[in-house]
């Protein structure tokens, strides 16, 4: 790490990334700050959406930012501002310092202990710039539409494809001596169909997202698979209110998961919010449930070598045997809890469930009976007690197979009690999210309909 | 020129030596291409954020962002680029990039800025809220929450207060000459407590704010009463019963489950959805589609509302749209964009997040107007079914119709009494028929508490909604109790 950075008004622009962030701590340390961080970062790109063939809007764009964090002894200051000459660096540290007067003594305030942090920073392949004009992308958002629509002549109307492509670095630095950059890309494509059928509308999408735009998936299948998405879902109803077994679709399965982290997460539990309280070591899910994360996976969408504190990141279990191992804590949240940090700074990294070996045909035959879980709306979820009653459309499933579209209906249940009824986890694992997980089968839910 | 505009003018061009003769040089720039319509959008926001937990502040946040989106429009594409620096050659570029979706050759619809008066008189103090106050006084103002919520009930675990507050300038340019300004203040507290009792914990919150300063929450306590409030709530919650699950005859309460008409209605009558006949409401104007009994409007003007603003974000005076009347499908919300292509006028509802993000159709302030029963009779009048008062979230899909909205406080009504409270549910419908199932509008009309924020296509903005007392016969409740 620089130490002196020349801070004349002379050139006002600071000229790095890694330089906002030098300067906003030399500044903090000359304003008397006891420690300090902050994260500066500054992204570019550009994004063309196309509907019914045409140009709908082609957006460029380009942000910066810098968040500033200081301590005075056990007190905290926060700021950000959105512009990096040197004289608005100075001000939102001057404003930090300012708010550290006004609040209170914490004693878990304070930087990640110094000897947690990352001191090596493997490449973990995140980066991959690439020259891609607005035709280009234009092209190939049209292409993925057209797919869509030729899918099924119900389909005819689109909200329409979009492709994106986006790079940034941001840098991590703190007054412990720590300075870590971090590049990344980031292509999407994604596409929206609407197909009617007797006077009724259903509309469905997908999307796919890559570091490396060679690795998203072909535009023209992301296209085919919007259609088919929206053209089962025609003729959709509802069913009348009953307690069945429940499969969620690998996408939406993802959505349980992040309950799960949001109920061990530090923040909830020292709060006494989550429903969780008190399970570590104890079976939360099934014996055969592991969940872990995998921070350093190469070209994934939430790999990182250090959290947001600068802390080292690794693969480590959360769950193993369906047993929780530990939770998922900060330096702040860990210190409330009489607990060591687990790098979670910032969230989670690549969260895992271990798959069976079945896919989603295979636990529908499984299933006999119930419902295919492939939409859910709605916040009907609360990790102080575990209630769950969420909005929900899929398919209807009897003798192994899948009957008719529902809509309309929600289901309901405590998580507590979901994690437990848990009977397999499919092999169609998701990876588009940084959550990562198949299908899930539970035993029974229920479900409100007519 | 009028008193906001000089007021956004020394915010935001004066400091980087910007004057209206730049921005005539940006817009030729932006209208040498075969443009219809271009816009250019100043704004400068600061926020803050106090928040208090076990007793005492821990944490606090000032946050300043500034910047310029510009914006080309050629028949139905539109190029958009923004700048976080306010400097010539910086927006010069980014009228560039705009301009790029369009034909070369020129647009003659360019006139030179003419600075005029926006509106009259605001519908907001233009204040400051941020520097309206000391921070020492809404440290302590937070501190005096918290006490009062402890003091309500020793069976409170935890207390959890924020307050937050925004000053934002926006100054708007147009291609026909247009120049407009608006001063946005925002504040808002939220109160969060956990009550446990024998091990069993639950939660309850209030909150509210609006466009003025902090001292609206000293007045009337209404502070402290947000905090006796959200642990009324959580102790109801810790004699609740499990909701029952099935379609069910449910009376909504007035003001906040407004949130109801929010979602089951106003997104999809929002004009971009309509001109691409993707809502479930596309192509029923003239229709019925809610009981006689119902009228619904969105209305921007409404003074110091959270969703209230003097003009939108395409500089268009805001206004009251009668979106439902007396149960016939009356109007769309539009922006400029959707209206020229669908051939009508802007509403007043062209809004955006920020200067980096493109105008949509959005709502305001959304309700219901009052009917004529009294709400007690409308409890009366149901044998078995369910009384919600308080939600979380909602949302909806406007293509199927279908929406949800979450109870956070609701009871059940047995032979027309309100008995025990049931833990909170989600309700689900069909946007183009659930008004129809409304049986009874109460005399009750009230507007909530100033604590929403509606999000679209990833972005967010402050919004309003208001009902009276409603009884909806069929509405599904999505209990656990099969």
């Amino acid at each position: 790490m620089k130490n002196n950075y020349e801070l004349s008004q002379k050139n006002n622009e600071a000229t790095s990334v890694s330089d906002v962030v030098g300067i906003a701590l030399q500044v903090a340390k000359e304003s008397g700050a006891s420690q300090s961080e902050a994260v500066a970062s500054v992204s570019q790109g550009s994004s063309v959406a196309v509907r019914k063939g045409e140009i709908e809007t082609v957006e460029h764009t380009r942000d910066r930012g810098l968040a500033v964090t200081v301590f005075f002894g056990d007190r905290i200051g926060n700021a950000t501002t959105s512009d990096y000459s040197v004289t608005s660096i100075r001000q939102a540290v001057k404003s930090a310092c300012s708010i550290a007067r006004f609040t209170e003594d914490d004693p878990c305030h304070g930087l990640a202990d110094a000897d947690l942090l990352a001191t090596k920073f493997p490449d973990l392949d995140l980066y991959h710039p690439i020259e891609l004009s607005i035709d280009e992308m234009v092209n190939g958002a049209q292409r993925c539409e057209q797919a869509a629509l030729d899918y099924d002549r119900r389909i005819q109307n689109s909200e329409g494809s979009a492709i994106d492509s986006q790079e940034g670095t941001e840098v991590y630095g703190n007054s412990n001596g720590f300075m870590g950059e971090n590049k990344k890309t980031r292509y999407g494509v994604s596409c929206s169909v609407v197909g009617e059928e007797n006077g009724n509308m259903q509309r469905d999408y997908w999307y796919s997202v890559a570091r490396n735009f060679g690795d998203m998936q072909d535009v023209s299948e992301v296209g085919k698979t919007a259609g088919a998405r929206t053209a089962r879902r025609l003729n959709s109803r509802k069913i009348s209110t009953c307690r069945v077994p429940v499969l969620f679709e690998a996408p939406v399965a993802t959505s349980l998961l992040s309950h799960f982290i949001g109920a061990i997460s530090g923040g909830s539990l020292y709060r006494r919010a989550s429903f969780l309280l008190d399970h570590l070591g104890k079976q939360i899910f099934p014996e055969f449930v592991r969940i872990y994360e995998q921070p350093l996976l190469p070209r994934a969408i939430g790999s990182r070598a250090y959290d947001s504190e600068g802390v080292v990141t690794d693969s480590s279990d959360i769950v193993v045997g369906g047993i929780l191992e530990r939770y998922v804590l900060s330096s702040y949240s860990a210190c409330r809890l009489g607990l060591k940090t687990t790098g979670n700074a910032g969230g989670i990294h690549n969260l895992t469930i271990n798959g069976g070996d079945r896919d989603l045909n295979g636990l529908i035959t499984d299933m006999g009976k119930g419902l295919v879980v492939t939409e859910l709306i709605g916040f009907g979820v609360n990790l102080v007690t575990g209630d769950y009653s969420r909005g929900a459309a899929g398919f209807w499933v009897e003798n192994g197979e899948i009957q008719f579209p529902v809509e309309e209906v929600t289901i309901a249940g405590n998580l507590k009690e979901m994690f437990q009824s848990i009977l397999a986890i499919g092999s169609d694992i998701d990876t588009k999210q940084n959550i990562r997980s198949g299908s899930i089968l539970m035993d029974s839910l229920a479900i409100a309909g007519q | 020129m009028k008193k906001s505009v000089e007021l956004a003018k020394a915010t935001l061009l004066d400091p980087v030596d910007l004057e209206f003769k730049h921005i005539d040089r940006l817009f030729e720039e932006l209208m040498s291409r075969q443009v219809d319509y271009a816009d250019i959008y100043f704004q400068r926001i600061r926020s803050e954020s106090w928040s208090l937990e076990d007793g005492s502040v821990k944490s606090g946040s000032l946050n300043v962002d500034q910047g310029v989106g510009i914006r080309a429009v050629s028949g139905e594409k539109t190029g958009f680029a923004y700048s976080d620096e306010i400097h010539l050659p910086s927006l010069i570029k980014a009228a560039q990039a705009a301009r790029s979706i369009a034909h070369v050759g020129n647009s003659n619809m360019i006139q030179k800025l003419k600075p005029h008066q926006t509106y009259e008189k605001s519908l907001f103090q233009e204040a400051d809220p941020i520097t309206g106050l000391d921070d020492d006084s809404k440290v302590a103002l937070l501190q005096r929450i918290e006490a009062e919520a402890r003091r309500e009930d020793p069976r409170v675990n935890q207390v959890m207060a924020s307050l937050a507050a925004t000053h934002e300038v926006i100054l708007i340019t147009t291609n026909d000459g247009n120049v407009a300004a608006d001063i946005r203040p925002l504040i808002r507290l939220n109160v969060n407590v956990i009550v446990e009792k024998n091990g069993r914990r639950e939660q309850g919150s209030a909150g509210g704010g609006g466009r003025f300063g902090y001292e609206w929450l000293e007045e009337n306590e209404r502070g402290l009463n947000f905090a006796r409030d959200a642990v009324r709530q959580a102790l109801v919650n810790l004699e609740a019963v499990d909701p029952p699950a099935g379609l069910m005859t449910v009376v909504l309460g007035s003001g906040w489950p407004g949130i109801l008409l929010h979602e089951a209605i106003g997104h999809g009558l929002e004009g971009d959805f309509n001109r691409k006949g993707t809502s479930a409401f596309s192509g029923r104007l003239g229709d019925k589609v809610a009981s006689d009994q119902c009228t619904v409007v969105d209305d921007g003007t409404i003074p110091n509302r959270r969703g209230s603003l003097n003009i939108d974000d395409e500089g268009i005076p805001t206004q009251k749209t009668v979106l439902i009347e007396n149960g016939v499908l009356k109007g769309y919300m539009q922006d400029t964009l959707n209206a020229r292509l669908m051939g009508t006028s802007p509403t007043g509802n062209g809004r955006r997040e920020s200067y980096a993000h493109l105008p949509m159709p959005r709502m305001t302030n959304t309700y219901m107007l009052a009917g004529t029963t009294d709400p007690q009779d409308i409890i009366s009048s149901v044998d078995n079914g369910l009384y919600a008062v308080n939600f979380g979230g909602g949302q909806v899909d406007i293509t199927s119709g279908k929406f949800v909205f979450s109870a956070s406080e609701a009871y059940r009504i047995e032979k027309g009494r309100v008995t025990a409270p049931v833990k909170g549910a989600t309700l689900i419908g069909n946007g183009p028929d659930v008004l129809t199932r409304v049986k009874m509008v109460g005399s009750d009309l009230s507007l909530d508490s100033g604590v929403g924020t509606c999000g679209k296509e990833g972005q967010n903005v402050p919004v309003g909604v208001g009902q009276p007392t409603l009884r909806i016969d069929g509405l599904t409740v999505g209990g656990v109790e099969v």
